[in-house]
């Protein structure tokens, strides 16, 4: 064990300091100091993505960080797309197109997406499909996370979007 | 349906509706609570130190340095369990498997020593100072070495011991032998069969590697005497009744909970060491231990799946008839027989192996054999060994079609069981409960154009240049889901029962819990939409919970797609219960006899005067406070169902493949899926249950496997070179349906998540053979990836140039 230093960033627009071991990754100080528990552990070798949080306008994977290269840095997490108990286009789409089951994927899979539909506002399936490589999911095979992802996109350019997922869709007969 | 009660309608959010999920709001904001997020005051973290062997018995274990690091508060070893007797436990086939091995190691990472720190980091430190003196063993990996002559012994344990718990054991590395079937009139058939085939097949060991690894918070509670745990399981109730036999603490005293899952998929059923030591850790320190695997400790040490070796046998008329199935599997069950399964059925239901077809004789034969692996079997949307049931069946009928020189699709439409022959007696002694078998198939060739898919596939292999080979792959399953009649299936001496209770409160809304527990699929919807049609409580007043063993009536998990059988069938005659009396409740309301008041949608109307009418919410009130004379106050129900049969749905899966001769790179063009589940439910929510499933199955066909090398390493049991796809390999699902009910259930249906796993695989393969068929290729083994297909267009000269 070494000593601990002490490391400030910005969580969600609010200031943290911690006080970690040079060798404390950036996911276990956010979910067992900061009690940020949306972002998950999937994996140790950097596939999974379920980890993923929102570093200085970049999609990081936070096992694979060390909290203290945090030093300084704004930090989102999906805890912080929420704006007012308003929830975000995106988090809104993923539950209009049935884009999660277990939710053990998803705040990385949401972080994610936050960061790619600002670097391609309009992006097509392709795009949309290799820019989540990053991130697995054991339940949904994807297909309705990518109808979320499309269905965000058009809500943040202004555009009328409705859930593919008719509710009456089976009963009227 | 006029239009005010289509808004009625509506409001229920009932059956049939593809109503948004509960679970979404919590955990889109990452609010869900997974047991790795639960945080209790004075926890600890629990660390494995673990088997770098297969085989080796263990000389010393050292733990001095270990228990010298600052931090580091207990470390276990089966030294430390054995005067609890703890140092194995029973599994669910009624085997033991050590919790801590004592005096040798049975297979790499198998755990040795429990390590309990201040935080993770600490444990992990701890557990690398943790020095353990092996002596090394032969290891026997292959199945059927395990059991020549003089293989190594695996489980002294055992030795002397010529009956297991399913029957004798004839070599001591030989778990058991079952049967069903008719075997000598089954091999008369063949003998006298016009045309006969054999193929041997292996479905690869394979895992199912839930993104959420398993793990549990242990809280021994030394002044109150009690227990609490929360933990990744699929049957918390079964683990609790286990916890309790096992330290002898009343079930009264023990609370297990399980909270949000991240993915269950079968590898959550069993009990793993790691809560066993976590519980006994707590128990010593009196203070909460927590015990979270990793990803590779999961894909190495939990329950995998399938490792089936199989031979099918189909005879038939030269028309193309099948008069009879036999099937042999050796199973290769890992060093313990861990194989979640009904105790009367060690190869699970791998009898439902006649398919969707009429056959009238048949005998299937498994051995279970011990090997240096970590134990399962049965994990994986398996639904209990159909999976391997399901390949056998539709592979061999793919031979036969070959060898015939019949078409895929001709050859199943030939052999079908027809509708009218429901409910349908099978010669391994099921009774299938309703299918439309020749209507789905017929639905998925038109929407794909069958015929045009294989004139375009006679033109490519009529061309030389072709460098993309094109495969047509079929599936036409049944399944078998919703264990089970309690005078059939058991987990370890409980009926598989399963339960609902309802307690409808003052305002109308209600509270209901079940004895399931979800792991993504969606329960706090769903079971609330079964409510409101049942009940006439608006969905959105229901609160669904299940989990946790000291409120939630007990029940038997759910795997083996069993929740929507069993214990939607209880949620339905509880809500039904509820309903009789409200009727009652509402007929002295309205000061007319309950004969003349039916039940419509949400509320109780006078017949014939349909302004007369209380309403579901007015009739709550009423209950906690104008009852008939005589009547209990209040309105709840409890239902415990044991079901009269599984449910057998169905589905007819084609799926089109492209293979490069020269690379072996295969690509799905086409994937169409038609899953027939009997009532839908949700169909948003069957949507994605099947969207998920077909990944997997493309996932094992394609590219997963867990092989071993000779000196017993797992090979591959990290993210690394374990084949999960991504949004890019993962295909474009195209999803279709029928609707066949099932006649026992009270809603008409059937279990539907497992299917598109236990159908897609034999589809894929199915889809590459055939790619092949016309070279004479009539069978290849899992996984087809690149270059393992690229080998056999290599063997038949296709690669050149």
């Amino acid at each position: 064990m070494s000593k601990k230093t002490l490391v400030s960033f910005t969580l969600n627009g609010k200031a943290t300091d911690v006080a970690v071991e040079p060798r404390e990754l950036l996911i276990h100080t956010l979910r067992e100091r900061c009690q940020h528990t949306g972002p998950h552990i999937g994996c140790e070798t950097s596939h999974c993505g379920a980890c993923t949080v929102d570093i200085d306008g970049m999609s990081v994977k936070s096992c694979t960080m060390l909290t203290v290269q945090a030093e300084g840095s704004e930090i989102l997490t999906v805890e912080g797309l929420a704006q007012g108990g308003e929830l975000h286009a995106i988090q809104e789409a993923f539950m209009q197109e049935h884009g999660l089951q277990c939710g053990f994927c998803t705040p990385g899979m949401i972080t994610r997406v936050y960061r790619l539909l600002q670097e391609i506002p309009d992006p097509s399936e392709e795009e949309i499909r290799y820019w989540i490589a990053g991130n697995l999911c054991r339940c949904t095979g994807y297909q309705n996370i990518v109808k979320a992802v499309q269905h965000a996109a058009k809500k943040l350019r202004g555009e009328a979007v409705q859930s593919s997922h008719a509710l009456m869709a089976g009963v009227a007969n | 349906m006029d239009t005010l009660n289509l808004d009625r309608l509506s409001k229920l959010e009932g059956i049939g509706c593809s109503r948004k999920r509960r679970e979404d709001p919590r955990f889109i904001q990452g609010k869900g609570n997974y047991v790795d997020d639960v945080k209790m005051p004075g926890m600890l973290f629990g660390a494995m130190v673990r088997s770098p062997y297969a085989h080796a018995r263990i000389l010393r274990i050292d733990t001095a340095r270990a228990l010298a690091l600052p931090g580091v508060h207990a470390v276990l070893t089966a030294n430390d369990l054995k005067p609890l007797n703890l140092h194995w436990m029973p599994t669910l086939a009624g085997d033991v498997q050590a919790v801590l091995a004592d005096e040798k190691v049975s297979f790499q990472n198998q755990e040795v020593a429990f390590v309990v720190a201040d935080d993770r980091y600490i444990a992990a430190d701890a557990a690398e100072l943790v020095d353990v003196e092996y002596e090394e063993l032969p290891a026997v990996v292959d199945p059927f070495k395990a059991l020549e002559p003089d293989a190594p012994v695996i489980r002294d344990d055992l030795q002397g011991k010529d009956s297991g718990a399913h029957g004798a054991r004839r070599h001591h590395n030989h778990i058991f032998t079952w049967e069903a079937g008719d075997k000598d009139r089954t091999a008369r058939v063949f003998e006298n069969a016009d045309i006969t085939v054999k193929e041997s097949m292996l479905y690869q060991r394979v895992h199912p590697c839930p993104l959420e690894t398993c793990g549990c918070v242990a809280s021994f509670d030394k002044v109150r005497g009690d227990l609490t745990v929360y933990i990744t399981s699929q049957a918390p109730h079964v683990v609790r009744t286990v916890v309790g036999l096992l330290s002898s603490i009343p079930e009264s005293k023990i609370r297990v909970i399980s909270p949000d899952i991240g993915g269950g998929f079968g590898n959550k059923v069993g009990v793993y060491p790691g809560y066993v030591a976590a519980i006994v850790a707590s128990i010593v320190l009196g203070r909460p231990v927590k015990w979270i695997e990793s990803r590779t400790e999961n894909l190495s040490s939990t329950a995998f799946a399938r490792d089936y070796h199989m031979t099918g046998e189909l005879a038939a008329d030269a028309d193309g008839r099948i008069k009879a199935l036999r099937v042999h599997v050796t199973a290769d069950h890992g060093a313990f027989d861990a194989c979640a399964d009904p105790t009367k059925f060690p190869a699970g239901m791998f009898h439902v192996c006649t398919g969707s077809y009429d056959i009238p004789n048949a005998f299937v034969s498994v051995d279970g054999v011990y090997t240096n692996k970590f134990p399962g079997g049965v994990a994986y949307r398996c639904s209990f060994r159909v999976t391997e049931a399901v390949y056998i069946i539709e592979r061999m009928v793919d031979v036969l079609a070959q060898k015939l020189g019949m078409d895929k699709a001709e050859i199943r439409l030939k052999n079908f069981i027809p509708k009218e022959r429901f409910p349908y007696q099978t010669p391994l002694g099921l009774e299938y409960d309703s299918g439309d078998y020749d209507t789905a198939l017929r639905k998925v060739m038109d929407a794909v154009d069958y015929r045009a898919l294989r004139a375009e596939q006679a033109r490519r292999r009529a061309d030389p240049q072709a460098e993309w080979l094109m495969g047509i792959g079929l599936c036409t399953f049944t399944e078998i889901v919703g264990a089970g009649p309690s005078k059939m299936c058991d987990i370890l001496g409980l009926g598989m029962f399963d339960s609902c209770e309802i307690r409808v409160h003052p305002d109308g809304s209600a509270i209901a819990r079940m004895g399931t527990i979800t792991q993504g699929q969606g329960h706090q919807t769903t079971y609330a939409q079964i409510i409101a049609t049942e009940a006439g409580i608006p969905a959105s007043v229901i609160e669904v919970e299940e989990g946790d063993t000291s409120t939630a009536p007990y029940g038997l998990g759910t795997y083996g797609s069993r929740s929507t059988p069993v214990a939607g069938a209880a949620i339905a005659r509880a809500s039904r219960k509820i309903r009789e009396k409200a009727r009652l409740i509402a007929a002295h309301l309205l000061e007319v006899s309950p004969d003349d008041v039916e039940f419509d949608l949400d509320r109780y109307v006078v017949k014939g005067s349909p302004d007369q009418f209380k309403t579901m919410k007015e009739v709550a009130m009423a209950a906690y406070n104008n009852v008939p004379e005589g009547m209990e106050m209040g309105l709840e129900a409890v239902d415990y169902y044991d079901p009269p049969n599984f449910t057998f749905p169905f589905g007819a899966y084609l799926c089109v493949v492209e293979v490069n001769r020269y690379s072996g790179e295969t690509r799905v063009r086409q994937f169409y899926a038609l899953d027939d589940c009997g009532t839908r439910i949700n169909p948003m929510i069957i949507e994605g249950q099947v969207h998920g499933g077909l990944t997997e199955g493309y996932a094992v066909a394609m590219g997963q496997e867990m092989p071993y090398d000779d000196a017993g390493n797992l090979l591959g049991a990290t993210l690394m070179d374990y084949f999960v796809p991504t949004a890019v390999e993962t295909p474009t699902w195209q999803t279709d349906f029928t609707v066949t009910p099932s006649p026992h259930h009270p809603l008409g249906a059937k279990g539907v998540a497992e299917s598109p796993h236990v159908g897609s695989i034999p589809c894929f393969t199915s889809a590459v053979v055939d790619a092949f068929a016309h070279l004479g290729v009539t069978h290849m083994n899992m996984p087809h990836n690149a270059y393992r297909v690229w080998r056999q267009s290599h063997a038949l000269g296709l690669d050149k140039r």
